[in-house]
């Protein structure tokens, strides 16, 4: 692997010698995560290569590819969202598959560490201001700029959910309800169509002790309502315990509002909450997928055993959300 | 009739070797799948416990809702039909507590320390 990208670096990076330390980060089959350090006179540069390996094509049918993250990334840092600096997309004569190089940046993404360490003690309070005008620039990205991306509506939204949730064949009360909830609210196509990053939440943000330093994994982006991404990231399973602070355990909804009306763009918070549910319910038939993986795929993961049996966590939050008791 | 030590006691055995003697000694991933690992096992122990007299209440809370009898998968797979065609919803007599107390049941075994449980445990004094 260092061998293939050391010759793929060279090609691109002027004065670089090779590279060193490549270690495999995480990654299903058809997708991978790769760090490594450019080797330079000048210094080493950390990198970061996610990668579809030869043969495997095809990504799934949420994905939006990962030639389009590369340019949405591109787009992204244009703008001022903090975001790694793309630094080549893969040819096909680095023999490397298809997908892109990057900065690496460095920060942390654990949300156990981000909520309760001392050196984030001074981020904390400023996180979800900061995050709501980091999905303003996101949201007021110019869509003829961007690649082809997947356009949903919340009744496409809630119609795969639906057909995720059925294909497992095990009734659960508490979901029917959910989506009973959701069809009987849905809003209707929104006024604005913005571009949706779709998976804006801890461990797709790395942060600093000064703040959040990049927006990553743009895997899941789509055009659609942008309140959805302010509606993901208040679900309950991305605040870690801290459930009185509903942006991801650090901040309130105000300040995540304030953040994102101050940069110029206007929130609709009925939306938000539509959304939230909407994501509550999402997370609760992921985890519910993980465990058909466990039980169906080659690898019978226990993590994966164990994430299906999360998905009662979510069902607690919708009621919270639904059928609060007095 | 099987001999004891009970398979809850046994599981429980083995889930504070591991906890105790091995996982100090182990570091990196499989620090954390041995983690996921005990916790796996704490679950079973508490289902073991739990799963008999959950499954029962439910049963008897489900069959009052529904008006039949029946194994709890089938009348989970009725009120869920139910719910989706609207025929039943929260304004009907009983199915907001019984979802409740179906949910809460759950937590008890698979995420007891999860905050939005505790919560509402503290909030009730059940």
């Amino acid at each position: 692997m260092e061998a293939l990208l050391g010759r793929c670096v060279a090609s691109w990076y002027p004065g670089a010698t090779g590279v060193t330390g490549a270690i495999r980060l995480s990654g299903g089959a058809s997708q991978e995560t790769w760090s490594f350090d450019i080797v330079h006179p000048k210094g080493n540069v950390g990198a970061i290569l996610r990668r579809a390996p030869q043969g495997y094509g095809a990504a799934p049918a949420r994905a939006a590819g990962l030639n389009a993250e590369a340019i949405l990334m591109q787009r992204a840092h244009g703008a001022g969202v903090p975001s790694p600096r793309v630094l080549h997309v893969l040819q096909p004569q680095d023999q490397l598959g298809t997908g892109f190089i990057m900065e690496r940046v460095e920060g942390e993404t654990i949300p156990r560490k981000i909520l309760r360490d001392d050196k984030f003690a001074r981020a904390r309070p400023m996180l979800a201001r900061q995050l709501g005008k980091v999905l303003a620039a996101i949201h007021g990205l110019d869509l003829t700029q961007l690649p082809e991306l997947r356009r949903m509506t919340a009744a496409k939204e809630i119609a795969e959910l639906e057909r995720d949730y059925r294909s497992f064949e095990w009734p659960r009360p508490v979901f029917e309800l959910a989506l009973r909830w959701l069809r009987d609210r849905d809003p209707g196509p929104s006024e604005q169509v913005t571009l949706v990053h779709g998976d804006f939440r801890h461990g797709n943000l790395v942060i600093g002790p000064d703040g959040v330093r990049a927006v990553l994994d743009w895997e899941l982006a789509h055009t659609g309502d942008p309140m959805e991404d302010l509606g993901w990231i208040c679900v309950n399973s991305w605040r870690f315990g801290e459930i009185d602070k509903p942006v991801g355990g650090f901040g309130s909804r105000e300040e995540l509002f304030a953040g994102y009306e101050a940069a110029g763009r206007r929130v609709d918070a009925d939306r938000v909450k539509f959304w939230e549910v909407m994501g509550t319910l999402r997370w609760g038939v992921m985890c519910c997928g993980m465990m058909q993986r466990f039980r169906s795929g080659p690898d019978h993961s226990l993590e994966r055993a164990m994430i299906g049996r999360r998905s009662s966590e979510t069902e607690i939050d919708l009621l919270r959300l639904l059928a609060p008791r007095a | 009739m099987q001999d004891e030590p009970t398979p809850e006691e046994l599981i429980k055995a083995v889930a504070d070797f591991l906890r105790n003697d091995i996982a100090p000694e182990i570091s990196g991933h499989n620090a954390f799948k041995l983690r996921v690992s005990i916790n796996a096992l704490d679950l079973v122990t508490r289902q073991l416990r739990l799963e008999q007299g959950s499954d029962a209440a439910e049963a008897a809370r489900l069959s009052r809702l529904l008006g039949r009898q029946g194994p709890l998968g089938e009348l989970n797979r009725v009120l869920a039909e139910r719910i989706a065609k609207g025929e039943v919803d929260l304004q009907t007599p009983g199915l907001s507590e019984h979802l409740w107390q179906t949910t809460l049941a759950k937590l008890a075994v698979d995420q007891p320390n999860y905050a939005a449980y505790k919560r509402e445990l503290g909030s009730n004094g059940s």
